[in-house]
């Protein structure tokens, strides 16, 4: 059984897993981080979406093991204290969610379309948001809510 | 998904031993193919050797009028090279075609090509560009690499290492997307270089090919206008709920005038 080390949101922490376990089992069953959802487990709706090493991955393709000694970033790591992060904030202002089920997974993703691209244009961030499938909200208040995070993050 | 032994490659001859000393190994490049593939349980290997820290397979540099990309690179390094865009900007574009940004973070040229879906784009631009590919054993030409569905030349236990791109003076990929996945239901790679023009299909076949009649009509003249009548013959293309034969073989020509800037 490899024994894994990480950093997750700043803290580092260890765990003996499969070989098998995957990247979203760990942060979920082992850590106990359930914000990061598992939507279709089939790598297409990005519901699983975290940061490794400042990238965004779908953590339902990615074995725990193959994340050893890695940064990861989930959506509990973006708010400092009661401060969310401005993409949280712009995703709150906007309405840009309805059962909330993908957002930590459109959240995540959005802020690597942001960190890539600072200034995306709406077909920017429309293509750029494929990925990530959202079952409720048409997708206008989220891609609303990533331009207006843009410009916050830019400032 | 079944269980495996894990281990962690230190050097590609540690990756290749690893392997070697193993039941029923598979190398493990970027996952995005073979982590979902374990996840169905349609494969059962004994080991999974992972490359992840072999940081000298990836990088991209240019070598004799060629660029050089490591077999690790991912899709996205790949799309985003200021040399790949400067150089060949049509190999550039393609990589950012394929998945979506977080495949594209994670899935590798190396892997890619060892996989040999029959959708996936890279081997269109392989194969058109008249790569090299560089493999732990030997290098391997773009016209003997891909030998069928899911199937290539290289043997039980050799890694490629890296691919060679001969810059072309021209090229462009285009490719017509499922619209659901977004893989090609046909892609078309074309280059055009002093040896002549190269024609490279994907999506429509077991795996991708080359069309000489079309490269045999754009070496008397590099205009869409010179295949525009060109009818590709449906004979062993794919069939699926997707697209037929027929309508593939139609979006062979069309994907190549497109790719030419029609």
């Amino acid at each position: 059984m490899p024994s894994i080390k990480m950093t997750v949101n700043g803290k580092e922490v260890s765990g003996e897993v499969e070989g098998r376990t995957l990247l979203v089992q760990f942060i979920r069953d082992h850590l106990g981080l359930t914000g990061t959802h598992v939507g279709c487990d089939t790598s297409q709706c990005g519901a699983c979406t975290v940061h490794v090493n400042g990238r965004a991955v779908k953590s339902c393709s990615l074995l725990a093991a193959h994340a050893d000694g890695a940064d990861v970033q989930t959506i509990e790591g973006l708010a400092d204290g009661d401060t969310l992060h401005p993409m949280q904030e712009a995703f709150r202002q906007h309405h840009a969610l309805q059962c909330g089920f993908c957002t930590p997974g459109m959240v995540m993703s959005a802020i690597g379309i942001v960190n890539d691209n600072p200034e995306p244009s709406e077909t920017e961030i429309r293509e750029a948001l494929e990925g990530n499938i959202c079952r409720c909200t048409g997708y206008h208040n989220i891609v609303e809510a990533i331009g207006a995070a843009a410009k916050e993050m830019k400032a | 998904m079944y269980d495996f032994e894990y281990q962690r490659a230190t050097s590609v001859e540690d990756a290749t031993a690893k392997y070697g000393a193993a039941e029923d190994a598979r190398f493990l490049a970027g996952g995005m193919t073979l982590v979902p593939v374990l996840k169905q349980r349609l494969d059962q290997p004994s080991d999974v050797v992972d490359l992840g820290d072999l940081d000298d397979m990836r990088g991209i540099s240019e070598e004799g009028g060629a660029i050089v990309i490591k077999a690790m690179t991912t899709h996205h390094d790949v799309n985003t090279s200021d040399l790949v865009n400067n150089k060949i900007p049509a190999l550039a574009a393609l990589a950012g075609t394929i998945g979506d940004q977080m495949v594209r973070n994670r899935g590798t040229i190396g892997g890619s090509l060892a996989n040999n879906d029959p959708a996936a784009s890279y081997p269109s631009a392989v194969l058109a560009l008249n790569a090299t590919i560089k493999t732990n054993a030997r290098e391997i030409s773009a016209d003997d690499f891909f030998t069928g569905m899911f199937d290539t030349a290289l043997d039980e236990g050799e890694l490629i290492l890296a691919v060679s791109f001969p810059i072309p003076e021209e090229s462009g990929y285009k490719h017509f997307p499922n619209p659901a996945s977004r893989f090609p239901i046909v892609g078309s790679f074309v280059a055009k270089s002093s040896d002549g023009v190269r024609v490279a299909i994907t999506g429509a076949g077991p795996c991708a090919f080359r069309v000489t009649e079309f490269e045999d009509a754009l070496s008397g003249g590099f205009d869409p206008d010179a295949i525009r009548d060109i009818k590709v013959s449906d004979d062993g293309l794919n069939t699926d709920i997707h697209a037929s034969a027929e309508y593939r073989a139609h979006l062979i020509n069309v994907m190549t005038r497109r790719a030419m800037g029609e």
